[in-house]
C-alpha cells in the first residue's frame, strides 16, 4: 500500500471505521492508549481498550464556571473540546510516589525506586495542548535534555520521549476557546505523530512523523479527494473565526509589568476563592510539591510529589510567612506568571488559550476578560488625576 | 524526616541541657516512649474510632507510645502528666468546662481531633437557638438536664497545640500527626482548598459540571475529596480553609438560583460555629431575613 502522499508531512484519509483500528494498532504496538471518555458528565481522558470507548454524538457546552455535555450530530467523534484532564496528568502525574526508603542502623536503604515509565500513546490531543506539550518539554528539559534546570524532571522527560500523539485538530471550538489569539489552533502546525481533522465519512490525517508514518502503513488509509482537503481547510477556518474568547496580546506582557498598582487586581480578589483550580486544571502550570511521610513507628520513609498551586499559602511560605498573603497578590502573581514573566523565565507564553481555567473556576473568572480590563483601563488611557471625578 | 543521630544511650552532659534553647526541651522528653493520653467530650466517639481503625499502625503505635490513658480502647488507666493528649468532642456542660482545665494541666501538648472539638461540632447549632426551648422538646424531664446554653471548640476554653479537621478525622492525617508527634516535627496537614485535592484525584467538578452547591472551594483539604469522588457536593467537614472567600462562592450559589437559607444552612453545619464560616451563615441569615 504506497500513496504518493504517505510520507512524513504528507496527507491521507483515514475512513471512520478505521479509528477502531487505530486503537487496535497502537495497542498492538506495546501502547497504553489514552483518550477522551465520557464519565461523569464531563469528557475526561481515560486509558481506552478499544476505539468503541470514544466518546460519539456528544458536544460540550463551555462558559465562564459552567461545562455541560449536550448531544451532538450522532455520527461525529470529536465535537468537543478539551475537558478537565489534560496530557500533563499522565506525563507529570499529580500524585507521584518517587521512593522509599528505610534507615537502618547509620545508613539509608531504598525499597522502592523511581517509579516505572509507561509508554503512551494519546489519542485526540488538540492543538492548544500540543503547544502546552511543547511549553511542558521546554519547562522540564524534554527539548534539549543537555540542559538541566531546577524544574528538570527525569520522569517527564522519559515518559514524553516514549509517547506516541494522535492530534484532532478543533472543527468545533469551545465557549472558552482562544488558541486562535494565542497562535496554537485551531490545527495543529507540528508536534505530533499523526493530525486528523474529523469529516463525516472519516478523517484527513496528517503525517508527522517516522513512527506515525509506520502506523499509517498498518491502517486502511487512501489518498484524500481534492474535495476532502478543501472541505477540511474550510471546517478549520470557520472555527478559526469562531472562538468562544479573545485575547489581545501586543504588548501585553509589559502592560502587565507596568500594571503593578493596578485597581482591577483588587476588583478580582473579591471574586477568586484562591481555591487553586485554575492552575491545576492549566496545561502547563508545573509547579509540585515535595514531602517526605513517615510511618507512625517503623522506620519506613516514602517521599511523594504532588501538583501544588501558586494559590495556596504554603506556596510561598517563608520562614517570616507567606509572601503572597493575600488573594490580590496570588490572583495577580498567577495572571502575570502565565501571560507575562513565563517570556522572562522560559522565553515563551505560559498560556496557550486552551479556556480551562475559565471554564472550571467555580466562580467563572475569565482571564481574557480580566487583561481587557487591565487593558481597558491601563494608566495610559485613565485620566489625569486632577481631571478624575472626586 | 530521618531521626537525628541515635544518642547512642548517653544522657546529655549537664553542662549541655542548661544550654538547650526551649524548643528543643519538649523533643528530648519525648524520645523514651511518651505516654499518650485520648479523651472524650461532647461527641459521637467517631474520631477515637478512627484511632483504633489505624489496626496495623496502632500496633506500631502501642509500641512506640505508652497508651496511659484511652477508656475507648481500655480501661486501665496510668496517672497524668501525659506528653500527648487527644482530645476528642465539644465543651458542653458546666463538668466538661472544669475538667478540660485538668486535661490541659495534665498534657504537655494539647491537640484537637475531629469537628467537635475543633469548632463545637454539630451540637453547637444550639449556639443559634435557646437551649432550653430544645431540652424542653426532647426530654420528658428537663429539670434533670444539666446543660451549657453553647457547645464551645476546645480552644475556647484552654490553649490548644495543633488542631486536627474533620468529621471524623482522616485515617493518613491522624497517622501523619501522632507520627510526626513523635518524631518531633511539625505536621505535614495542609490548609489550602478541597479543590485542589479533589482535581488531584480527578473527579469531575460537582459546581461547574453539574451545578451542584459544593463548599470544596472554601473548605479546607484533608479527606482526599472523599464526597465528590463519590459524586456528593463537599459538606465542609474539614471546616474553612486558609482564608477562604465564602461570599464570593455564596454569590455564585446564589445566582445558580439557591436562596440565602440554604446557602446559611449549606454554612452551618459540622463547622458551623468555626469562624468564618460562623460569620458568612450569619450574613445569609441576615440576608434570609432581609436584612440587607
Ligand atoms: S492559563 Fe488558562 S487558558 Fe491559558 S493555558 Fe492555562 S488553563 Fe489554558
Ligand atoms: S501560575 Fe502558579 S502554579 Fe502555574 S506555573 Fe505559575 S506559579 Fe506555578
Ligand atoms: S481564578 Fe478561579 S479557579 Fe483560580 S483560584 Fe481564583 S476562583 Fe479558583
Ligand atoms: S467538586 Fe467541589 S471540591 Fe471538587 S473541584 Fe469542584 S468545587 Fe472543588
Amino acid at each position: 500500500m504506497s500513496h504518493p502522499t504517505l510520507a512524513i508531512g504528507g496527507t491521507v484519509f483515514l475512513p471512520r471505521s478505521a479509528l477502531r483500528d487505530l486503537v487496535t494498532v497502537l495497542r498492538k504496538r506495546g501502547f497504553t492508549v489514552i483518550g477522551p471518555t465520557q464519565v461523569e458528565g464531563v469528557v475526561a481522558l481515560r486509558p481506552l481498550t478499544s476505539g468503541q470507548e470514544l466518546p460519539r454524538g456528544v458536544r460540550d457546552e463551555q462558559g465562564p464556571g459552567h461545562y455541560r455535555l449536550v448531544p451532538g450530530e450522532p455520527d461525529l467523534s470529536f465535537e468537543y473540546v478539551v475537558g478537565p484532564d489534560s496530557p500533563k496528568r499522565k506525563f507529570f502525574p499529580p500524585v507521584l510516589n518517587l521512593f522509599q526508603f528505610h534507615v537502618d542502623r547509620e545508613s539509608f536503604v531504598l525499597d522502592a525506586g523511581p517509579p516505572q515509565v509507561p509508554k503512551l500513546a494519546f489519542l485526540g490531543v488538540r492543538p492548544c495542548e500540543l503547544a502546552a506539550i511543547k511549553v511542558q518539554d521546554h519547562v522540564f528539559g524534554a527539548d534539549d535534555p543537555r540542559t538541566v534546570r531546577c524544574e528538570s524532571e527525569t520522569y517527564y522527560c522519559e515518559s514524553r520521549r516514549e509517547s506516541f500523539l494522535v492530534a484532532v485538530n478543533c472543527t468545533r471550538p469551545g465557549g472558552t476557546c482562544f488558541c486562535a489569539s494565542m497562535e496554537t489552533g485551531p490545527a495543529a502546525k507540528d508536534g505530533f505523530d499523526l493530525a486528523l481533522t474529523e469529516l463525516r465519512q472519516g478523517f484527513i490525517t496528517a503525517v508527522g512523523s517516522v513512527r506515525g508514518l509506520e502506523i499509517c502503513h498498518d491502517l486502511p488509509v487512501r489518498e484524500p479527494s481534492g474535495a476532502e482537503l478543501e472541505l477540511a481547510e474550510l471546517k478549520l477556518h470557520i472555527a478559526h473565526e469562531h472562538m468562544g474568547c479573545t485575547l489581545d496580546t501586543q504588548g501585553l506582557k509589559d502592560l502587565l509589568d507596568q500594571s503593578l498598582d493596578h485597581p482591577q487586581w483588587a476588583d478580582v480578589a473579591k471574586r477568586c476563592l484562591s481555591c487553586g483550580n485554575c492552575t491545576m486544571v492549566c496545561p502547563t502550570c508545573f509547579c509540585s510539591t515535595v514531602s517526605d511521610s513517615t510511618e507512625l513507628a517503623g522506620p519506613k520513609v516514602m517521599r511523594t510529589r504532588r501538583w501544588e498551586s501558586c494559590f495556596t499559602h504554603q506556596f510561598s511560605a517563608t520562614t517570616a510567612g507567606p509572601v503572597r498573603n493575600t488573594i490580590r497578590g496570588r490572583y495577580r502573581h498567577w495572571l502575570r506568571h502565565k501571560l507575562g514573566t513565563w517570556w522572562d523565565q522560559f522565553g515563551m507564553s505560559g498560556c496557550v488559550g486552551c479556556g480551562r481555567c475559565i471554564t472550571w473556576c467555580p466562580v467563572g473568572i475569565d482571564l481574557t476578560a480580566e487583561a481587557a480590563q487591565i487593558r481597558a483601563h491601563s494608566q495610559n488611557s485613565v485620566p489625569p488625576v486632577e481631571e478624575a471625578p472626586v | 524526616m530521618p531521626p537525628d543521630p541515635p544518642a547512642s544511650g548517653k544522657s546529655p552532659a549537664p553542662g549541655n541541657s542548661a544550654s538547650h534553647s526551649q524548643e528543643e526541651a519538649p523533643r528530648a522528653a519525648i524520645r523514651p516512649r511518651p505516654k499518650l493520653a485520648v479523651y472524650k467530650f461532647s461527641s459521637c466517639d467517631g474520631c477515637q474510632l478512627s484511632l483504633l481503625n489505624l489496626e496495623d499502625e496502632l500496633l506500631d503505635l502501642v509500641g512506640a507510645v505508652e497508651v496511659a490513658y484511652f477508656l475507648e480502647a481500655r480501661r486501665q488507666v496510668q496517672p497524668p502528666p501525659y506528653d500527648v493528649g487527644l482530645v476528642e468532642g465539644s465543651i458542653s456542660t458546666p463538668e466538661e468546662e472544669d475538667r478540660i482545665r485538668q486535661v490541659r494541666r495534665d498534657c504537655r501538648m494539647l491537640v484537637t481531633i475531629g469537628a467537635c472539638a475543633t469548632s463545637g461540632g454539630i451540637q453547637a447549632l444550639r449556639n443559634w437557638a435557646d437551649v432550653g426551648d430544645y431540652v424542653a422538646a426532647v426530654y420528658a424531664q428537663p429539670k434533670y438536664i444539666h446543660t451549657l446554653e453553647t457547645a464551645t471548640p476546645i480552644a475556647s476554653h484552654v490553649f490548644v497545640d495543633f488542631e486536627l479537621r474533620g468529621c471524623p478525622v482522616n485515617h493518613g492525617q491522624l497517622s501523619e500527626l501522632v507520627s510526626a508527634l513523635l518524631v518531633g516535627r511539625k505536621p505535614n496537614i495542609p490548609t489550602h482548598s478541597l479543590c485542589v485535592e479533589c482535581k488531584r484525584r480527578g473527579c469531575a467538578c460537582l459546581l461547574v459540571a453539574h451545578g451542584e452547591p459544593c463548599l470544596g472551594p472554601i473548605t479546607q483539604a484533608g479527606c482526599g475529596a472523599l464526597c465528590p469522588a463519590a459524586g456528593r457536593a463537599c459538606y465542609g467537614c474539614f471546616g474553612p480553609m486558609e482564608q477562604p472567600n465564602i461570599l464570593s462562592l455564596g454569590s455564585r450559589f446564589l445566582a445558580d438560583g439557591r436562596s440565602a437559607r440554604e446557602v446559611k444552612r449549606a454554612l452551618r453545619q459540622f463547622n458551623g460555629y468555626l469562624e468564618p464560616f460562623k460569620q458568612g451563615s450569619d450574613h445569609y441569615e441576615r440576608l434570609e431575613q432581609g436584612k440587607h
